[in-house]
C-alpha cells in the first residue's frame, strides 16, 4: 500500500470512529449537565466540602469559585514540586527550583502542559501522579465547566444563574473524564503502553551504552494527557516515546482520544440549546479547518523542503519511523488544533512551512476543535463576532441563538479576541528584545530562531504546550514569562466568557423569523471559517512572515 | 458631489481638532500617527516620507469630509426651518379674558394664545377653541393648507406655521426652546446626535481591532531587528494605518447621519437614532386598516337589484338619492352609476322639485323626494322600518342579498322608493373597502423579511377577515379599542418581538409609547406626537414600511462597509510585508504577488489606496447600500459576495494600478 493510501485510510478511520461516538457521547454529556440528580459519591463530596449542589450561581460567583479553585490548585502543585524531595515516591529526585516549579504549576493548572524540563529526570512518582495527573483531570474539567456555563447562557432566559461550578466540575471528573480514562487505560495497556510503579529498566542501546528507562503509571497518565487535551508527557519524548506510544494503532487511538471530547461537545451544545443543527454548524467549521491544516501539514511534510530532505527522500528528521510522515503530520495537526500539545514527532524539525502550519493552527486560538471545553467556548465567541458582522449585513441587530449581540456582549467578545494575541505578541517581542532571552536560541542565524520564540509564546498563550525544541526554555525569564502567558491566556478569556454567559442568560430570547440570520447553514459556516482565518491571520501575519514564511519561501 | 465636498472642506479641517477626533478612536490613531510622521518628516525630510505624511493627513481629512458632507445636507434643511422660527409676538389671554402681547419666547406651558388669519402660531399646542385652516408648509413642505380644530384628533398645531383663515385659541404645550421646530433643527443638524446601540457595539469592535493591529505593529520592530531590518516610525505608522479599519472608521458617523437624513427626506422625524435602529429590528407591524391598507373610505362596488327591478332602475335611484350626499361613499355611488351604468351625472340644480333628505343619526337614511316619488337609501334595518311605515313589504330575497354582502365583508346599503304611498325595496348597493394597489406585494416582501403584519380595524370580525385576506396581511385585530391595541403590543413584546405602529389620536398615545417604534401622524394630537418616537409630517401611515426599510438599510450599510474594510487588509499585507522584508529574506518576494515596482511605491500605493477608498465610498455611505427586501439568507449571500469577496479583490487591483502611476514619480526609489 502506498503512503498516501495508508495515510488517507488512517484519517478516514479516525473520522469514522469519531462519527460513531459523536452522538452517544454528546448526548451523554448533555444529560450529565442537565440532570438534577447527584450520584451517591457526588453527594458525599458535596457534604464533605459543604457545597449546596442545588444552589445556582451567578456568573460572578461561578467565576470566583473557578478562580479560587484554580488558585488553590496552583499552590498545591507548586508546593508538591518544591517539597518533593522530602515527600514519598520522589525516586530520590531533588526539590524543583522555584522558577521551574511556578512554570510547571501554571502550565498544568492552565491546561497547557508546557514542559521546560525532562519529566523522568525531574519529577518523582508522587508529583507525576498526585500533582500533574490530578491537574490533568481538573484543569480539563475547568475548561468544560466554562463551556457548559456559556451554553447555559444561550439556553437560559431572563435569569442571572448559570449553574453551579462545583457540581459541573465534579460531574465532569466523575461522570465524563474518569470512566473514559479507565476504559482508555485498559485499551492502551492492551496496545502495549506500560503501566507500573517500577523505578526503571536497565537497557543496552544499539550503540552498546547502558541506559536506565524509568517505568511508571504511564498508560493512565497517557489517557488523560490526550483526553483532557493536556499534553504533558510522562517522558520527555512525549508520545514519540515507545513506552507512551508503541505502535500505529496506539498512535491513532491517542489522536482519537484528544479529539474525542472537543468534537462531541458540539453535540452537547446543540442539544442543550435545543437545536442540533447549531452544533453541526460549529462542528462543520472545526472539521473543515482541522482538515485543511492536516492536509497542509501533510503536504508540506511529504513534499519536503530543501535539498537535504529531498536527497534523503523524506522529511524524516525528528519523526519516528514507526509513524512516518502521514501519522506525524496528522498527530501534529490534531495536537495543535486541540491545545493538547502532546507530540509524536519533533515539530521543530518539521519543514519550515509544515512547522509554520502547526504554529498558525495554534494561533487560530485553539478552536479546531480546541481544548476540552475551551475549544467550544472559543469558537462560540468567534461565532458571536461573526454573527455581529453578518447580522448587520442583513439589517438587524445581530442575534445568535435567539440572543441579541449588543454593546455589552461585543465589549466582552472584543476583549476576548484581544487577549491572546496581546499575550503572544508582547511576550515574544519582549523575548526578542532581551539579550538573555535571545541567548536561549540555538539557530541564531536563521529566521527559525525567531519561529522558536514565537512558537513558545503562541503555545503558552493559547495553552497548547507543544514546543519548537530549539530554545532552552528552562531559564528564569522563560519560566516566568511563559508561566504568566499561560495563566493570562487561560484565565482572562475564561472570566470574559463567563461574563458573556451571564449577560446572555439575562436576555429574553427573540423569536426566529425569516429575517433572522440562519446560523446553521453553509453560508454561515463559510463566513465563520473566514472570520477565524482572517481575524487571527491578520493579527499574526507580520510575525509569521519573519518566521516560517521567511524560512520556507 | 464635488461641490458638496468642496463646501464641506472648512468643516472637515475644523474637525481635525484632537478633542473632536478622539471621539472616533480609529481616526484618532491615524491623526496621532500623522502628527508623529510630520515631526519626523521635518527633522529628516525626504520625498518618500513627505508622500506618506501628506497621505496620512489626507486620510484623516477625507474621514472628516465624509462626516461634514453628511452634516452639510442637514444644515441646509435646518436653515429653512430657522427662517420659520422668526421671532413672533403672541397674543396671550389673561385670566380675565383680556389679551396681552408677549414675545413667543416667554410663553409658558398652559398659556392660552389667540391666533387669527395671517398670523404665525407662536408655539406648539392644541387648539382649544375654534377651527382654522393652517399652512404647515414651513415644516412639511406641503403647500396645501390643513384644517385644525378643537377637540378630536386634529387639534395639534406647530409653532412657526401660519393660520390662513378664521380664529383659534391655542393652549401651549411645550416650553420655548423645546418646541417641535427646535427639536427638528437639532435633529437635522446632527447636533443632538447620539450614538445608536449598534453603532456603539460596532465602535467597540473597531476599537479592539485597532488595538490588535497596534500591538501587531509595535511588537514588529524587535522581530525585525533580529532579521536585521530597521523599521522606521513612518513605515510603522503607514503599516498601522493600512491595517486598522479606517474605511468603516471614517464613514461610520456619516452613515448614521445620512440614515437620519434619509428619514428627514421622507418627511419623517425620528426623535432618536435608537428608534431608527429599532425600526430595522421590528418583528410585527401594526397597521391601521383605514388609510394604510385600504383607501380612506368604502366605495360602491356594485348594484344588486331585487327581482323585478332592472340594474339601471336601481342605479338611477341610487344616483338620485346620492346627489346631495357629499360623503366619499355617496360620491362613489354617483361615480359607479356613471362609469358602470352610463348614467350621466345630474346636478342638484337640474331637479327643481327635488327635496334632499339629509342623513341623521336618528333616521340613519338619506335620500331625495322628487315630486311624489320618495327615494331612500341606508342601513338595511332602517330602510326596512321605513318601507313598512310606508305600507310596503320587505321580502326574503332582499334579506339574502344583504346577508350575502355582509358575509363577504362588505357594507350593504338598501335602496327603496315610495311612489304614491306605496313603498318597495329596489335593491342593494354593495359598499366595500378598496385595498390600495400593491399592498399585497408589500406584505409578501415583509413576510420574506420575517415581519408579521397585523391589521387593526374597528370593523367587525367578518369584515376585517375579508379585507385581511384580500390585502394579504398575516393577522387582524377586529373591533379594536385602544386597550385591545395596547394588549396586543404587550403580548407581542412578551414573546421578545419588537412592535411598530402608527397612530394619531390621544387614545393612541399609550400604545404609541409602549410600541418599540411609534410613528405619530403630524395631523394628530400633541399627546400622540409626544408619545411616539417618530413623527410623520406627511401623516401617511403607509410610510411605516419605508421606515422599517430605512432602519435596515442603515445597519446593512454599516455591516457591509465593515466587512469591506476588514477584507481590504489582506491585499495591503501582500503589498507592505514583502516591501519591508524581502530585502532581508529574498524568498518573501514571492508574497509580492502584485509585482509592485519597489518597496517605497508599494507602501505609498497601499496608503494612497487606503485614503482614496474612503472618498470613493462616501456616496455609498450617504446613499446607503442597495436594499431589496428579501430573506436574511439571500441578503447575506449578496452582501457577502459584493462586500466580502469584493473587499478582498478590489484592493489588489487598486493598489496595482496606483503603483503603476506612483512609480512614475521622480525621487522615489
Amino acid at each position: 500500500m502506498s503512503d498516501t493510501a495508508a495515510g488517507l485510510l488512517q484519517v478516514g478511520f479516525l473520522i469514522g470512529c469519531l462519527a460513531v461516538v459523536y452522538r452517544p457521547l454528546g448526548g451523554y454529556m448533555a444529560r450529565v449537565y442537565t440532570s438534577h440528580r447527584d450520584l451517591k459519591v457526588e453527594s458525599g463530596f458535596y457534604r464533605l466540602f459543604g457545597v449546596d449542589s442545588k444552589a445556582d450561581q451567578t456568573w460572578a460567583v461561578y467565576a470566583r469559585s473557578l478562580l479560587a479553585f484554580s488558585a488553590i490548585s496552583l499552590l498545591v502543585l507548586y508546593l508538591l514540586q518544591r517539597l518533593q524531595h522530602w515527600l514519598p515516591l520522589s525516586l530520590g529526585l531533588p526539590n524543583v527550583e522555584s522558577g521551574l516549579a511556578f512554570n510547571t504549576a501554571a502550565s498544568f493548572v492552565a491546561n497547557t502542559n508546557w514542559q521546560s524540563y525532562s519529566p523522568e529526570a525531574t519529577m518523582g512518582h508522587l508529583v507525576q501522579f498526585a500533582g500533574l495527573a490530578v491537574q490533568n483531570f481538573l484543569s480539563a474539567a475547568v475548561g468544560m465547566t466554562v463551556a457548559i456555563a456559556l451554553i447555559r447562557g444561550f439556553a437560559r432566559a431572563k435569569t442571572d444563574r448559570l449553574g453551579n461550578f462545583w457540581v459541573d466540575l465534579t460531574r465532569t471528573v466523575l461522570r465524563v473524564l474518569l470512566p473514559i480514562a479507565v476504559i482508555g487505560t485498559l485499551a492502551l495497556v492492551a496496545m502495549g503502553v506500560v503501566q507500573n510503579f517500577s523505578g526503571g529498566h536497565e537497557v543496552t542501546s544499539v550503540v552498546g551504552q547502558s541506559q536506565t528507562i524509568p517505568g511508571g503509571p504511564v498508560a493512565s497518565q497517557e489517557v488523560i494527557k490526550e483526553l483532557g487535551t493536556n499534553g504533558g508527557g510522562f517522558y520527555n519524548a512525549n508520545s514519540a516515546h515507545p513506552f507512551e506510544n508503541p505502535n500505529a494503532l496506539a498512535n491513532l487511538f491517542e489522536i482519537f482520544l484528544l479529539l474525542l471530547i472537543p468534537v462531541s461537545l458540539t453535540r452537547t451544545f446543540g442539544l442543550m440549546v435545543g437545536d442540533k443543527r447549531q452544533g453541526y454548524a460549529i462542528l462543520g467549521v472545526m472539521t473543515t479547518l482541522w482538515a485543511a491544516f492536516t492536509f497542509a501539514a501533510t503536504a508540506f511534510e511529504t513534499q519536503g523542503a530543501g535539498t537535504a530532505t529531498q536527497a534523503a527522500g523524506a522529511a524524516m528528521e525528528g519523526k519516528e519511523t514507526r509513524f512516518g510522515e502521514w501519522a506525524s503530520a496528522l498527530f501534529a495537526s490534531s495536537t495543535t488544533g486541540t491545545s493538547t500539545g502532546a507530540v509524536n514527532s519533533a515539530h521543530d524539525s518539521f519543514t519550515p512551512l509544515g512547522g509554520g502550519t502547526a504554529l498558525f493552527h495554534m494561533m487560530l486560538g485553539e478552536v479546531t476543535p480546541g481544548g476540552t471545553g475551551s475549544g467550544l467556548y472559543g469558537m462560540l465567541v468567534l461565532a458571536v463576532l461573526t454573527v455581529f458582522v453578518a447580522g448587520l449585513m442583513v439589517g438587524r441587530t445581530p442575534e445568535y441563538l435567539k440572543k441579541k449581540i449588543t454593546a455589552r456582549e461585543m465589549k466582552l467578545v472584543s476583549l476576548y479576541i484581544l487577549t491572546t494575541p496581546t499575550v503572544v505578541l508582547v511576550g515574544a517581542s519582549i523575548a526578542m528584545g532581551l539579550a538573555t532571552a535571545r541567548a536561549s536560541i540555538f539557530n541564531t542565524d536563521s529566521p527559525h530562531g525567531f519561529s522558536e520564540v514565537l512558537y513558545a509564546f503562541t503555545s503558552a498563550g493559547n495553552n497548547n504546550g507543544s514546543a519548537f525544541g530549539g530554545i532552552s526554555a528552562n531559564i528564569p525569564f522563560y519560566n516566568t514569562a511563559l508561566g504568566l502567558a499561560m495563566l493570562l491566556g487561560r484565565f482572562v478569556p475564561i472570566i470574559l466568557v463567563l461574563a458573556l454567559a451571564g449577560s446572555l442568560a439575562k436576555q429574553q430570547p427573540v423569536p426566529v423569523t425569516q429575517g433572522t440570520l440562519p446560523t446553521h447553514k453553509a453560508l454561515f459556516v463559510v463566513m465563520l471559517i473566514g472570520v477565524v482565518l482572517i481575524v487571527t491571520g491578520l493579527t499574526y501575519f507580520p510575525a509569521l512572515t519573519l518566521g516560517p514564511l521567511a524560512e520556507g519561501l | 458631489m464635488i461641490t458638496q465636498l468642496a463646501t464641506s472642506l472648512p468643516d472637515a479641517l475644523r474637525k481635525l481638532d484632537p478633542r473632536v477626533m478622539v471621539k472616533n478612536p480609529v481616526m484618532f490613531v491615524v491623526e496621532v500617527g500623522a502628527v508623529a510622521s510630520t515631526v519626523i518628516a521635518i527633522t529628516d525630510p525626504g520625498v518618500f516620507v513627505w508622500w506618506i505624511v501628506v497621505w496620512l493627513w489626507l486620510t484623516v481629512i477625507f474621514a472628516n469630509l465624509a462626516e461634514a458632507v453628511a452634516e452639510g445636507r442637514g444644515k441646509a434643511q435646518a436653515e429653512t426651518l430657522r427662517r420659520a422660527k422668526t421671532e413672533t409676538t403672541a397674543r396671550r389671554l389673561t385670566a380675565d379674558g383680556a389679551e396681552e402681547a408677549v414675545p413667543a419666547t416667554q410663553l409658558q406651558l398652559g398659556d392660552l394664545v389667540v391666533v387669527e388669519a395671517g398670523q404665525i402660531i407662536p408655539g406648539d399646542g392644541d387648539v382649544v377653541e375654534g377651527v382654522a385652516s393652517v399652512d404647515e408648509s414651513a415644516i412639511t413642505g406641503e403647500s396645501a393648507p390643513v384644517i385644525r380644530e378643537s377637540g378630536g384628533d386634529r387639534s395639534a398645531v406647530t409653532g412657526g406655521t401660519k393660520v390662513l383663515s378664521d380664529r383659534i385659541v391655542v393652549k401651549i404645550t411645550t416650553r420655548p426652546g423645546e418646541s417641535f421646530i427646535d427639536r427638528m433643527i437639532a435633529l437635522v443638524e446632527g447636533a443632538s446626535r447620539q450614538k445608536t446601540p449598534n453603532e456603539i457595539a460596532l465602535n467597540i469592535l473597531l476599537a479592539s481591532l485597532t488595538i490588535v493591529f497596534l500591538i501587531a505593529t509595535i511588537t514588529l520592530p524587535t522581530f525585525a531587528t533580529y532579521a536585521g531590518v530597521d523599521l522606521s516610525v513612518v513605515i510603522l505608522v503607514a503599516l498601522l494605518v493600512c491595517l486598522i479599519p479606517t474605511t468603516i472608521g471614517a464613514l461610520l458617523s456619516a452613515i448614521g447621519i445620512a440614515g437620519m437624513d434619509r428619514l428627514v427626506q421622507r418627511n419623517v422625524l425620528a426623535m432618536s437614532g435608537r428608534a431608527v435602529e429599532a425600526a430595522g429590528d421590528v418583528n410585527t407591524l401594526l397597521l391601521d386598516k383605514t388609510g394604510t391598507i385600504t383607501l380612506g373610505n368604502r366605495q360602491a362596488a356594485e348594484f344588486l337589484p331585487v327581482d323585478g327591478v332592472t340594474d339601471t332602475e336601481l342605479a338611477d335611484a341610487a344616483q338620485l338619492s346620492s346627489l346631495a350626499d357629499e360623503t366619499p361613499e355617496g360620491r362613489s355611488i354617483v361615480v359607479l352609476a356613471k362609469n358602470g351604468y352610463g348614467l350621466r351625472e345630474r346636478h342638484t340644480g337640474e331637479l327643481p322639485h327635488a327635496t334632499f333628505v339629509e342623513f341623521t343619526a336618528q333616521t340613519r337614511m338619506s335620500g331625495v323626494d322628487v315630486d311624489d316619488r320618495q327615494i331612500r337609501k341606508g342601513a338595511a334595518g332602517a330602510v326596512n322600518v321605513w318601507i313598512q311605515s310606508q305600507g310596503g313589504r320587505t321580502d326574503r330575497a332582499l334579506g339574502e342579498l344583504v346577508d350575502g354582502i355582509s358575509a363577504s365583508g362588505g357594507t350593504p346599503l338598501v335602496v327603496a322608493e315610495a311612489v304614491d304611498g306605496k313603498a318597495r325595496a329596489l335593491g342593494v348597493i354593495h359598499l366595500k373597502d378598496v385595498v390600495k394597489a400593491g399592498m399585497r406585494e408589500r406584505f409578501d416582501q415583509m413576510r420574506a423579511m420575517g415581519i408579521r403584519t397585523v391589521m387593526i380595524t374597528g370593523d367587525n370580525a367578518l369584515t376585517a377577515k375579508a379585507i385581511a385576506e384580500e390585502a394579504g396581511v398575516d393577522d387582524f385585530l377586529a373591533e379594536a379599542t385602544p386597550e385591545d391595541k395596547m394588549a396586543l403590543i404587550k403580548k407581542e413584546q412578551e414573546g421578545g418581538r419588537l412592535v411598530a405602529m402608527t397612530g394619531d389620536g390621544t387614545n393612541d398615545a399609550p400604545a404609541l409609547a409602549q410600541a418599540d417604534v411609534g410613528v405619530a401622524m403630524n395631523s394628530g394630537t400633541s399627546a400622540a406626537k409626544e408619545a411616539g418616537n417618530m413623527v410623520d409630517l406627511d401623516s401617511n401611515p403607509t410610510k411605516l414600511i419605508e421606515i422599517v426599510e430605512i432602519g435596515k438599510q442603515l445597519l446593512i450599510t454599516r455591516g457591509s462597509l465593515t466587512t469591506f474594510s476588514i477584507a481590504n487588509d489582506v491585499a495591503k499585507y501582500f503589498a507592505i510585508l514583502p516591501a519591508l522584508f524581502a530585502a532581508a529574506y529574498p524568498g518573501l518576494d514571492r508574497l509580492n504577488i502584485m509585482q509592485l515596482h519597489s518597496p517605497q511605491t508599494a507602501i505609498i500605493s497601499a496608503i494612497v489606496f487606503n485614503a482614496l477608498v474612503i472618498v470613493a465610498l462616501v456616496p455609498l455611505a450617504l446613499r446607503g447600500v442597495r436594499y431589496k427586501p428579501s430573506s436574511a439568507s439571500a441578503m447575506l449571500r449578496r452582501n457577502l459576495l459584493v462586500y466580502g469577496v469584493g473587499g478582498l479583490v478590489t484592493p489588489f487591483v487598486g493598489i496595482k494600478l496606483l503603483d503603476l502611476v506612483i512609480s512614475l514619480i521622480p525621487g522615489l526609489r
